[in-house]
């Protein structure tokens, strides 16, 4: 049995009076690439947001290195360790590519090793550093996503939750953002992947769920989900 | 009208016009980060004034020696609004925000009123009636010091959100919320600190113009109008068009008063408001579209 870094118990999720997340359970093993399967509206991005503590869940537990975060506030959690790339990028349009990463250190956690992380993200996306100056909305949508990991990164996560990273982006830089994905979990970083791009993700998970309208319906470890006529079906159109 | 006369009153009008562009980024600074129309704006301003003349008479401090105690004053009052009252109206429609803040704006006056009462009151400083002579330009020693003391400030306050980390941090959050909010900051207390820093810069701007105006409570209605004025020509967000858009209005009323009737200068704004919003209604400085 494996360390488990994040552990989810019973969460209920409400929006108004609608359920987003009903009794939904997860464990996510330290170093561990958990992937999460579901239609559009299952309430994947629902349940990263409420791990991140930006919705706050109306039952249930969150628990993180041992402990407890549940109805934390999203500065605390991320204080802590929690990272997300979230669905759409959300970078700072407005601002340079420097000053995104530099937001992106912020907070103490991020502060105390800032120039360390910002000379390993210029690193890893060189293309990022030649363009350091520049106003991040003007930059392609695979600079914007590359930007986007690299602002996460300066928060010196030790989990890192991607909300469909390579939505819209052309196929070789899909491949690269899988490769990156790959990369830093070789590095130690734990992480939780939402995908369209479901045969790809499932090949590199260790485990996976799949959600349904709010509900965990099926999980399993990524090979057993990848060979599961349901999933083969519903997801990956075979 | 001699070109000595029309020099000296543009210089004038320039003069003013900064004071009124640093009062106009207190308004544009919460605007264009929490997007709060804050209607109390005159009102805050008014009460600076109070605070600097109230300073003055007791322990005989210059208006502009005054800009820090009441500027910290002013900080802390705009912090506590903003994380104990108006964040709590956010979710509301603009309307219903628009009467927390007016209600706010009237509480204030009334304040005013009971502590100070109706009459006009002003600071007699000994260099009041002193003057820079400057080729043939004589510029009046209290206005001079007035914009060099608003541009400083207003300098300061582009400087902290172009350089400081947590004036980026308020960037961010005016950029992208959700985005701030994915990478922990935490938005509500920033909102809260940048309400502070707006209030702390209107309050600057009230020490500034008690050294060019004798201060009673029902002024403040008029300086609120006149900072949308200015915000609306220079561009809504914009930090630099409120400081041109404040200047343009100093000229502007200064050129009335001198040309046609003192009277006539607010008129004179709002024709220029006028044009702009035909032929420009974004602001000078202001992004088409948003
Ligand atoms: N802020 C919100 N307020 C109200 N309802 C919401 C909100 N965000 C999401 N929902 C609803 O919750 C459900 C789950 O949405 P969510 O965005 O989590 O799904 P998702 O699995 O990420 O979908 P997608 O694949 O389209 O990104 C949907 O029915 C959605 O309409
Ligand atoms: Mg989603």
């Amino acid at each position: 049995m494996t360390e488990s870094l994040l552990g989810i118990r019973d969460l209920d999720l409400y929006y108004g009076d609608a359920a987003a997340l009903e009794d939904v359970a997860i464990d996510v093993p330290l170093g561990a690439i958990v992937c999460i399967v579901g239609a559009n509206g299952a309430g994947k991005s629902s349940l990263i947001r409420t791990i991140q503590g930006i919705e706050k869940p109306r039952r249930g537990s969150i628990v993180f290195k041992g402990q407890d975060i549940t109805g934390w506030p999203s500065h605390k959690v991320t204080d802590l360790g929690i990272g997300q790339v979230a669905e759409g990028r959300q970078i700072f349009a407005g601002l340079s590519v420097d000053e995104n990463l530099e937001v992106g250190a912020f907070l103490p956690r991020g502060r105390a090793g800032k120039a360390a992380a910002k000379d390993r993200v210029y690193q890893m996306f060189p293309k990022l550093a030649e363009r350091r100056g520049q106003i991040a909305g003007t930059m392609s949508g695979g600079e914007q996503q590359m930007l986007a990991i690299g602002r996460c990164l300066m928060g010196r996560p030790e989990l890192v939750m991607f909300d469909e990273p390579s939505l819209g982006l052309a196929p070789a830089i899909v491949q690269e953002v899988f490769g990156i994905i790959e990369k830093l979990n070789a590095e130690g970083i734990t992480v939780i992947l939402v995908e369209q791009n479901v045969a790809v993700s499932l090949t590199l998970a260790s485990s996976a769920y799949v959600l349904e309208n709010g509900r965990i319906v099926l999980s399993g470890s990524g090979r057993e989900l990848l060979h599961h006529e349901g999933v083969k079906q519903a997801y990956l159109g075979m | 009208m001699d070109t000595v006369t029309l020099l000296n009153v543009l210089v004038a009008g320039l003069l003013t016009g900064c004071v009124y562009g640093l009062s106009a980024l207190g308004l544009s600074v919460i605007f264009g980060v929490i997007r709060i129309v804050n209607f109390a704006h005159g009102e805050i301003l008014v009460v600076g004034m109070f605070m600097a003349l109230v300073l003055f008479r007791w322990i005989g401090l210059d208006p502009l020696l005054s800009i820090p105690v009441v500027a910290a004053v002013l900080f802390a009052f705009g912090y506590l609004l903003q994380a104990s009252v108006i964040q709590r109206v956010a979710h509301l429609p603009e309307h219903m925000q628009f009467l927390l803040l007016a209600a706010i704006a009237i509480a204030m006056v009334s304040g005013c009123l009971i502590v100070f009462g109706p009459d006009a009151q002003n600071v007699q400083l000994d260099y009041a009636l002193d003057s820079f002579a400057v080729g043939g330009l004589i510029i009046d020693k209290t206005r001079a010091y007035a914009a060099v003391a608003a541009v400083a400030l207003a300098a300061a306050l582009l400087a902290f959100f172009r350089f400081s980390g947590t004036g980026r941090a308020i960037r961010a959050c005016a950029d992208n919320y959700l985005g701030a909010q994915v990478v922990g900051l935490n938005v509500s207390r920033l909102y809260a600190f940048t309400f502070g820093i707006g209030s702390a810069c209107i309050g600057a701007a009230g020490c500034i113009i008690l050294l060019l105006v004798d201060v009673h409570p029902y002024l403040a209605p008029g300086y609120t109008l006149l900072a949308f004025v200015v915000v609306i020509i220079g561009g809504m967000g914009s930090l630099f068009g409120a400081l041109l858009g404040g200047i343009l209005i100093g000229v502007a009323e200064a050129l009335a008063a001198e040309m046609i009737q003192p009277s006539l200068k607010s008129a004179f704004s709002f024709a220029l408001l006028i044009l702009v919003l035909l032929f420009r209604p974004q602001g000078l400085l202001g992004k088409a579209g948003r």
